[in-house]
């Protein structure tokens, strides 16, 4: 039931230009960044004497094009996800998924699902983008797979977050302003902090959790943080859509 | 175990303090068709959003076919097709593509999903609109879509919040045979505004004012109150009241402006005879006369009136 919800949003997406539009020029921007990657590349390691201030290219180019991917992001999530619940307010067509035999959570997550599989295209194109280096290099997919699950991770959070944002108004736009905010404090929020590095706030920060994925270190802590977000917003969400049968 | 596809019991449900509807208590059996009448505001969407499951009632309950709503609500959602109000319709889809995700929605198993989606078009009549996006369909056809969608996983209860808004005449026909035919082997519950619709298809009739039911009962007693035992006669030189009610079986007359007069007669009386032999007899001039029908649509006022004047 889940995956039926899932699928009708993927439909939904790839129905309208808007999808299709954000998925090429996200592309288009981090092929870009790839190339300019691999050309800065040479540019830096001829001028590197020492070896130990040579880097290997996947960790060069990788760093790039995932570090501008992780940035990227945060204005395409809310785009995204503003009109997953709010359009359906709008438009009046929740009834339609309320009336069917699925439960709320059922609802949410296949929604979220929805959105977190379309983003996930983006991610694995990237990650395809990258192992083409593998011809010319011997390149460390431990270090692009760590950089997937994080930023797949990240969108997830961000995707959970713009669905909560989506439930609360009938208005998209304000829907992706309002995710937008929210994101873009929760991302740098730890810059506030920067004296005092050990401060709680600082560790709620988005981007304090991205960087141990983006040096190719799984860390469990960091999973359980992201895991815990999504769950927070998704549970949010449900709530926020129970309210509306019982209130009306 | 009874028979009984929708039990509402003493719903009841607030806005705020204010009751939108009160104490609401009905059941329809398997193969009724009820409708719901009821002026602007009195409740009717409420009532229905509450029986599908879309608003939690403030009290009472609900069952489907035995099901309780607040306590299995994906069993009992499973049984029942709805179409609000505003019709819920992606119109960025194809009407193929919407169907399939509302039979996918109701559990229709991925082998009947193709046929179902086949059979409710055709029963909607959209069989040639397959391919068009929902966005660029007329409203009638829209609507022809939000009543397949509601039938395509061939529901026990068939609940349609004003179905035939913005169909042509010939549509609306097949609409009703429509409805009477789902009524035939399910339960059908529409609210409409349109008065002869509902005496044309509806077995039960409900009239709901101000959140309360002031009438409930089979559409054979409101057509009784609609048709009476009246007949209104035209005639060039009319006589005086007192020479009509000497006819056999009048028991009440009235005389209106333009030579007219309205005359009640006893039930098992037929006085249209004797009154016609009387006219050719005195020369009244009798140049009409027919049963008087009293409009659903006063009848109707009547009830929602009567309430407000013991308010």
């Amino acid at each position: 039931m889940i995956i039926n919800v899932a699928r009708k949003e993927l439909k939904s997406m790839f129905a309208s230009p808007m999808g299709w539009v954000i998925l090429s020029l996200l592309m288009f921007a981090f092929g870009t960044y790839y190339l300019n990657g691999v050309n800065d590349y040479f540019a830096v390691m001829s001028g590197a004497m020492r070896p130990a201030e040579r880097t290997g290219v996947t960790q060069f180019v990788g760093q790039m094009v995932y570090g501008f991917a992780s940035f990227m992001v945060l204005f395409a999530v809310p785009l995204l996800s503003m009109r997953l619940i709010s359009e359906e307010r709008r438009s009046q067509t929740l009834p339609f998924l309320f009336s069917a035999p699925i439960s709320l959570t059922e609802i949410v997550l296949g929604k979220f699902l929805g959105l977190v599989a379309f983003l996930g295209i983006l991610i694995v194109f990237i990650a395809a983008m990258l192992s083409t280096l593998n011809i010319w290099a011997d390149i460390d997919f431990g270090f692009i797979v760590a950089n997937s699950l994080g930023l797949l991770l990240m969108v997830a959070s961000f995707s959970a977050l713009g669905l909560y944002f989506s439930s609360l108004t009938q208005q998209p736009v304000v829907a992706a302003i309002l995710t937008f905010v929210a994101l873009f404090a929760l991302m740098f929020l730890d810059r506030f902090f920067a004296g005092d590095p050990s401060n709680t706030l600082a560790s709620l920060s988005l981007t304090r959790h991205f960087q141990s994925f983006s040096g190719g270190l799984i860390d469990t802590g960091d999973i359980a943080y992201f895991v815990l977000f999504i769950v927070t917003f998704l549970t949010l969400t449900v709530r926020r859509l129970d309210a509306d049968r019982l209130r009306g | 175990m009874n028979n009984f596809t929708v039990e509402a019991i003493e719903l009841t449900r607030l806005y705020g303090g204010r009751e939108a509807v009160s104490n609401v208590s009905f059941t329809l059996s398997k193969g009724e068709v009820l409708g719901f009448l009821g002026p602007n505001g009195a409740g009717k969407s409420t009532t229905m959003k509450m029986l599908t499951g879309n608003l939690a009632p403030s009290n009472g309950s609900v069952k489907i076919c035995g099901i309780d709503m607040m306590e299995n609500p994906k069993e009992a959602k499973a049984l029942i097709g709805y179409l609000p109000e505003m019709r819920p319709l992606y119109k960025e889809l194809t009407v193929d593509e919407y169907l399939t995700v509302a039979a996918r929605l109701h559990r229709v198993s991925a082998k009947h999903i193709k046929k179902a989606v086949e059979v409710a078009k055709e029963r909607c009549g959209l069989g040639h609109m397959s391919k068009r996006l929902i966005e660029n369909l007329s409203n009638g056809y829209q609507q022809r879509v939000g009543i397949a969608q509601a039938i395509i996983h061939n529901p026990m209860v068939v609940i349609l919040d004003e179905p035939t808004v913005g169909l042509d005449p010939i549509q609306i026909r097949d609409i009703r045979t429509l409805i009477r035919e789902v009524g035939g082997e399910h339960s059908v519950i529409i609210s409409t505004h349109i008065l002869p619709e509902v005496e044309m298809v509806c077995d039960h009739v409900q009239i709901i004012d101000k959140g309360k039911l002031v009438f409930n009962g089979s559409i054979d007693v409101l057509k009784r109150q609609r048709i009476g035992n009246k007949l209104l006669i035209g005639m060039r030189n009319p006589p005086s009241t007192d020479e009509m009610l000497k006819i056999s079986g009048v028991t009440e007359v009235e005389a209106l402006p333009n030579g007219l007069m309205r005359v009640r007669f006893a039930d098992d009386a037929t006085p249209a005879e004797a009154i016609v032999q009387n006219s050719v007899q005195h020369g009244w001039g009798l140049h009409q006369i027919a049963p008087d029908q009293t409009s659903l649509e006063d009848v109707f006022m009547q009830l929602t009136y009567q309430e407000q004047s013991v308010i």
